[in-house]
């Protein structure tokens, strides 16, 4: 059976030889390796329940009023769009858990894609030869990010809308071309035309879906041609790759982790309520509701916007640059223009050019992850600060009182956490040295 | 009977595996069988059949309680058995061999091989650079050409409509339900949301806040001085900051140390001074609140006496240039 299907697909395909040698392609096996992949299955899962929704979504701003089951909203007006959503998770059956789960997967698959960047930054795989793979990782976590803010924007609840308000003043500011761009997007001022709705609908089913997947497909094609970097191990070169074959090894490791990511991605789904949208209204631009937050991903935005004392950059009467550019955008191009340049800053330093399929622990590196902490602790803290107002609700701590300590820590934290870093690794490196020494000490017979 | 046992051996005997020679070396070395394994693994699998299963079933009765939570839960654990019996089979049912590949580096002949042929083949040019200088021209051309119809998208160039407001002198002030706000009827330490009667209300210059304070707290600036009739007051409802609504007022329960009366957005805590025109006390917000005169007419409803103070919503690099127009 297996010997005929085979024979017929090779006489077909001539794909045989290919074959062979995926079955035998080698992984090299570690947990942390695994964090690609959690995304991976994550966009899977994305896409298929991203195609259910788009059965019943309507992308349309048209007014009607709501004559649908949940009682608070009856007689109200509302657009087509919110109405759709509204009854994906209150009328279609098995609609809501399709929803919550499209929803979570998109928290989990950009968190996952930070984690796995975390794991490639930290242990040096970004070096040659898989600088290129680490841009185009980047660039789908850019893609990820606006795709997860349109996602929640087409649905014109109260919140979408006031997250789309912030995302006009964002491009408004932009020096010298903002209004004229937030003019182009939106088709006059906000909240711009009716086919802005359509246009976003269609970035976030088609155009960033298909950018995201090709990207995705060359991601993989690099990893697989320069085959996965390994830890330092007994028998591990930077020649040789030593691990577990595709098949029979990995295969089964690698679907029980796809299964494990649906499962868990269905289970939240079902049993953890995620943006009820039926409670947030209808948006309309008078309308703003108190201790909005966004998905976790866009955190790090809002603590931005919210950090940056109150000034614009003017000339005369002319503004440079209005207050939201630099939370909104300058602080993200700035982090993302870092990351980007790390890989060539690193290379220009050190003046190491050579091929690298061995990781580095993190001490081994002891500067770029001294470096790398202080930078991803100031993205931390600046996140932390997006949550102030809900601080402040829990804690009581005062909000004004947050902000000054916020725009302290800031700069002083990520300070702290290089010299601490540094000194950790250092001593961790130490320590090794004087451990092998004294194996050696304990090897010598003693006279 | 004989016939059908004749069929089934025969069946048997061809499906039975050609035996294996000695002499043919595996690719995949052996390993020990584990029956025990392979009955959690068959197990796991019923469990997952059981649990996929319930899904249909679930779904087809409606008279279930929370659907959402059972399908969820049904189909997560389908997923998670599923899961299980995978990683039970990589841990037990299959060898766990290690193998090693080759790392690829470069191809130095092939590098020079690519560049000959790139080098040779134009080797009939005699102005490379001149011909490579037009090639790129037209391309920056063609881009260009092709990225025109991309202006069609909105009003590029013309950026005037963001100075448009809906107020001018004497239009009147209306609440949600287009009712007119009567002065004597706006009480302090609360606000009110206003709209232009008979305009759209959908765009950012409609909104107002409307909130009154006690004439003698007002700070108002020069020129300012009758905007606030009996201490009534109105502020475009849109953050200068980043779009929002303004929906919080601050208002001190305790004067002497709490800070004085304030509107707040909840998008980024921006805090403007509603007594002395609307000046950014705290927050990101780069320029005032624009503030809005108004007027008491004969019958006692609130009108405005003119537009705002300044251009409303959030800053764009001509936003001080001209103040808004009707």
């Amino acid at each position: 059976m297996i010997r005929r299907t085979v024979r017929f697909l090779d006489e077909r395909t001539g794909a045989a030889p290919f074959v062979r040698k995926a079955l035998r392609y080698v992984f090299p096996d570690h947990w942390s390796f695994l964090l690609g992949e959690v995304a991976l299955y994550s966009f899977a899962i994305l896409v298929a329940t991203g195609i259910y929704l788009t059965l019943f979504f309507k992308p349309s701003l048209t007014p009607v009023h709501y004559h649908g089951d949940y009682l608070p909203l009856r007689g109200r007006e509302l657009s087509e769009a919110y109405q759709s959503t509204v009854d994906i998770s209150l009328r279609v059956k098995a609609g809501l858990l399709i929803r919550q789960t499209h929803h979570w997967a998109a928290d989990v698959f950009v968190a996952a894609i930070v984690i796995h960047l975390l794991r490639i930054f930290f242990t040096g795989a970004f070096r040659k030869p898989r600088d290129l793979t680490y841009y185009l990782g980047l660039l789908m976590l850019i893609f990820a990010l606006l795709e997860g803010y349109l996602g929640y924007s087409l649905v014109d609840d109260l919140l979408s809308g006031m997250g789309l308000a912030i995302g006009y003043s964002v491009a408004m500011s932009l020096p010298f071309v903002g209004a004229n761009v937030a003019q182009l997007l939106w088709n006059g001022p906000f909240p711009g035309g009716h086919d802005f709705e359509s246009r976003m609908y269609m970035a976030h089913v088609l155009l960033l879906p298909i950018l995201i997947a090709m990207l995705l497909a060359l991601h993989l094609t690099l990893v697989a041609s320069r085959h996965h970097t390994q830890f330092v191990e007994e028998r591990t070169t930077e020649k040789k790759v030593v691990g577990i074959p595709t098949f029979p090894g990995y295969a089964p490791r690698t679907l029980g982790l796809g299964f494990a990511v649906a499962a868990v991605l269905f289970l939240m789904g079902g049993l953890i309520q995620i943006n009820p949208i039926w409670q947030w209204g209808p948006y309309h631009v008078s309308q703003a509701t108190n201790g909005a937050q966004p998905d976790w991903y866009l955190g790090w935005l809002i603590g931005a916007l919210r950090l940056v004392p109150s000034f614009d950059v003017t000339i005369g009467h002319y503004t440079l640059v209005p207050n939201p550019f630099w939370g909104g955008a300058g602080f993200p191009m700035l982090v993302f223009l870092v990351l980007f340049l790390w890989p060539w800053l690193e290379r220009r330093v050190t003046g190491d050019q050579a091929f690298h399929n061995l990781l580095d622990r993190p001490r081994d590196a002891p500067w770029r992850t001294a470096i790398g902490v202080a930078f991803f602790t100031w993205i931390f803290i600046v996140f932390l600060a997006g949550a102030a107002d809900r601080i402040f609700v829990m804690f009581g701590l005062s909000y004004e009182g947050q902000v000054w300590a916020f725009r302290v820590l800031v700069w002083v934290l990520p300070v702290a956490a290089l010299v601490l870093t540094k000194r950790i690794c250092d001593e961790l490196l130490r320590g090794e040295v004087v451990e092998a020494r004294r194996k050696l000490v304990e090897a010598e017979p003693v006279a | 009977m004989r016939w059908l046992i004749a069929l089934v051996v025969l069946v048997l005997g061809r499906l039975r595996r050609r035996p294996r020679l000695d002499s043919e070396e595996r690719i995949v070395p052996p390993g020990t069988r584990d029956r025990h394994a392979e009955n959690v693994v068959l197990g796991l699998f019923g469990c997952a059949t059981l649990c996929g299963g319930a899904v249909p079933a679930i779904y087809a009765f409606d008279s279930i309680p929370n659907q959402t939570q059972f399908l969820g839960l049904a189909l997560g654990l389908a997923f998670a058995f599923v899961s299980a019996a995978c990683i039970v089979i990589s841990k037990r049912l299959v060898v766990t061999e290690e193998i090693e590949g080759e790392y690829g580096l470069s191809h130095p002949d092939e590098q020079e091989d690519v560049k000959r042929i790139v080098d040779e083949s134009g080797d009939r040019l005699t102005r490379k650079r001149l011909l490579v200088l037009a090639g790129a021209g037209a391309g920056t051309a063609l881009g260009a050409a092709l990225i025109t119809p991309v202006a069609s998208l909105g009003p590029v160039l013309d950026v005037s409509s963001l100075y448009r407001t809906p107020w001018r002198r004497g239009v009147r002030l209306v609440d949600e339900g287009g009712r007119a706000f009567l002065a004597d009827d706006i009480e302090e330490d609360t606000f009110y949301t206003a709209y232009p009667e008979h305009a759209d209300r959908e765009q950012m210059g409609a909104p107002l806040v409307v909130v009154r304070l006690k004439p003698e707290q007002l700070q108002l600036p020069d020129g300012r001085r009758h905007w606030a009739p009996d201490g009534i007051l109105a502020y475009s409802k849109i953050c200068t900051h980043a779009g929002c609504a303004i929906a919080l007022y601050r208002k001190p329960t305790f004067t002497p140390v709490e800070p004085k009366p304030a509107l707040v957005c909840p998008c980024h805590y921006s805090t403007f001074d509603v007594a002395n025109g609307g000046d950014v006390l705290f927050g990101p917000a780069g320029r005032p609140l624009p503030q809005l005169p108004l007027t008491i007419d004969s019958s006692g409803e609130l009108r405005a006496a003119g537009n705002f103070s300044g251009p409303v919503g959030p800053s764009w690099w001509g936003v001080r240039r001209h103040g808004p127009r009707s």
